[in-house]
């Protein structure tokens, strides 16, 4: 095992974070407060409490997960593709890491920061919202899981991507859509049945769900069931990492 | 002693059809300078590629320092520092972070001091806070070099290391690769200019169309590559070469109108001043006069031909 290298990479890119901390920090947390200020205050008033919580408070959970998603993935993506893109991957290619290190370098960082992000989101809801959190050690858990799961996810669009296009193309036509769909405003009882079943074929349904069962203990799908999704979504992830570098598909001639 | 990289029967074909490297025989003595020569497309890159896990091998077989760079990469990548042809620009680093990066990457502890000699000995030290983008070509090359010996590499290759360089830090750079050579690694140098690969390589091995036409030792390659012509237009015509012309090797050529010498670029005296005065005695007139070296690309010609 290289440690040395994993550390270094990681060191590397948490610099990287470091240096465009505005932007990543700030962005998300002022969107993040808008969605407070018009669904929880402004519109939220008027929706009825969910299963004994009040709206602005029920969405907490999804947003911070919608974050987390979109974080994750336009991080990660951004931190392989751009080695890529400046020509300084040879030196990576060429050292003695194996795919293993790169992947627990470069996703490790990027979960890193969206977890730090995740937290700093919840704060920033506390101000806006009363919050309670049932199960924190499950919340902290799931919020690494889905920030780890979804950095590998990053981290693969970072390699598969050919320019920046197809670099914001999953965040914003992927992952976006499927959070608004996965119960982050909602629950999905409110949908008709048939809906319902479409539903559960989006994986995010699973992690929102779990996540907010975290704070309030109320869930749409069985907990366990969320877990073994984003377990098996890990599995898949490192599978194709692992296939990446052993076939060197697009990073190899 | 055993070769500190060994390549053999090498072959690599890249998935347009472009067969790059033709099985390639090669090996590299430790500890020596190893100028590898041929023009634009012959395949030096490839070759190092291949060699440092970049570009996949199509067939054959390499190791490095003994080890097998499929079965035992890490070791072998180990030993390897590696300055690629192309400038890359990976603007918003600070050159010490940049070169600290690279030291960590290949697995060694961190050692401010020693990364800071490596500054130093490239004459980046001043500089080690600035942005990569605010360097200029030569100092990205160094900042390069400096990355790639920051984990105190065995064998460091450098691709075209001279391109976009000016003269004088040509220079600077030669200097410090035979203060790496005096340290004991192993350098292997690619370049299209033969006075390049003359100036620092103690070995040579032409490369042309993906196979290796010959691996000589600098001496001797240079003799045979290194002919010049010296031209001389007459002012009259001669029917027949005066004997003492003859006995200098000298020949007529355009049907009397024009004598034509041979002499070694590399001779310490190419008797051409003894020649012209032997005209002035001889009473033979001569118009203009110039000079012609062999092109690489008419060497590389020869070369295949005397293999063929
Ligand atoms: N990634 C690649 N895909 C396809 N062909 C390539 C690639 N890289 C190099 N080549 C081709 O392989 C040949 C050798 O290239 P290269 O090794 O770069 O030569 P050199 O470094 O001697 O100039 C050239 O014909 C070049 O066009
Ligand atoms: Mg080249």
């Amino acid at each position: 095992m290289n440690l040395h290298a994993i550390r270094a990479i990681y060191l590397y890119e948490m610099a990287r974070t470091g240096r465009t901390l505005l932007q990543s920090v700030v962005a998300p947390v002022v969107t993040t407060s808008l969605y407070f200020i018009v669904f929880g205050a402004a519109i939220g008033t008027r929706i009825a409490e969910i299963e004994g919580v009040v709206y602005g408070a029920f969405i907490v959970p999804g947003l911070i997960m919608l974050m987390l998603l979109t974080q994750s993935v336009s991080n990660a993506s951004f931190g392989i593709f751009m080695p890529r893109f400046t020509g300084t991957f040879y030196e990576i290619l060429s050292a003695p890491v194996s795919a293993f290190e790169i992947v627990v370098g470069y996703v490790g960082a990027a979960a890193t920061k969206s977890v730090i992000l995740g937290l700093i989101i919840l704060a920033t809801a506390g101000l806006f919202v009363p919050l309670r959190i049932a199960h924190p050690g499950w919340m902290l858990g799931l919020l690494v899981l889905t920030a780890v799961t979804f950095s590998l996810l990053g981290f693969i669009i970072g390699i598969w991507a050919e320019g920046f296009e197809q670099l914001q193309f999953v965040p914003l036509l992927v992952i976006t859509p499927l959070t608004f769909l996965g119960g982050t405003f909602y629950s999905i009882d409110v949908l008709p049945p048939a809906w319902q079943t479409v539903t559960l074929f989006n994986p995010v349904v699973y992690l929102v769900s779990a996540f907010r069962w975290s704070f309030y203990g109320i869930a749409d799908v069985q907990v366990g069931a969320s877990l073994a999704v984003t377990l098996a979504f890990l599995a898949a992830g490192l599978a194709a990492a692992w296939w990446i570098f052993r076939t060197g598909y697009r990073l190899k001639a | 002693m055993h070769p500190i990289i060994s390549i053999s029967k090498l072959s690599k074909t890249y998935a347009t059809g472009q067969q790059a490297l033709r099985n390639v025989d090669l090996e590299i003595r430790r500890g020596e300078i190893f100028g590898l020569l041929g023009p634009n497309g012959a395949g030096k890159t490839t070759l190092i590629g291949a060699v440092c896990g970049i570009v996949r091998p199509s067939a054959g077989s390499v190791s490095v320092g003994g080890h097998d760079i499929v079965r035992e990469w890490r070791a072998a990548r180990t030993l390897i520092g590696l300055v690629p042809q192309e400038l890359t620009n990976n603007a918003f680093d600070s050159v010490l972070g940049t070169v600290r990066f690279s030291r960590g990457l290949f697995g060694k502890p961190p050692d401010p001091a020693r990364l800071q000699q490596v500054l130093e000995e490239l004459s980046l030290w001043e500089r080690r806070d600035s942005r990569v983008m605010t360097l200029s070509g030569g100092m990205k090359r160094r900042m390069l070099i400096a990355k790639a010996l920051a984990h105190d590499p065995q064998v460091l290759f450098l691709d075209e290391p001279t391109a976009g360089v000016d003269v004088e830090l040509r220079q600077g750079m030669w200097q410090a690769v035979r203060r790496l050579r005096e340290a004991g690694v192993t350098i292997i140098l690619t370049t299209h200019y033969i006075e390049e690969a003359e100036l620092v390589a103690d070995r040579i091995g032409v490369i042309n169309h993906g196979e290796i036409v010959v691996v000589d030792d600098k001496a001797a390659l240079m003799q045979r590559l290194g002919r010049k012509q010296l031209t001389l237009e007459l002012q009259a015509p001669l029917d027949a070469l005066p004997p003492a012309l003859a006995a200098r090797g000298l020949a007529l050529a355009a049907g009397g109108r024009e004598l034509v010498y041979s002499y070694d670029a590399q001779a310490e005296a190419s008797g051409i001043a003894d020649l012209l005065g032997e005209l002035e005695q001889t009473g033979v007139g001569f118009r203009d006069l110039r000079t012609t070296q062999s092109s690489l690309e008419d060497i590389f010609v020869d070369l295949v031909r005397q293999r063929r």
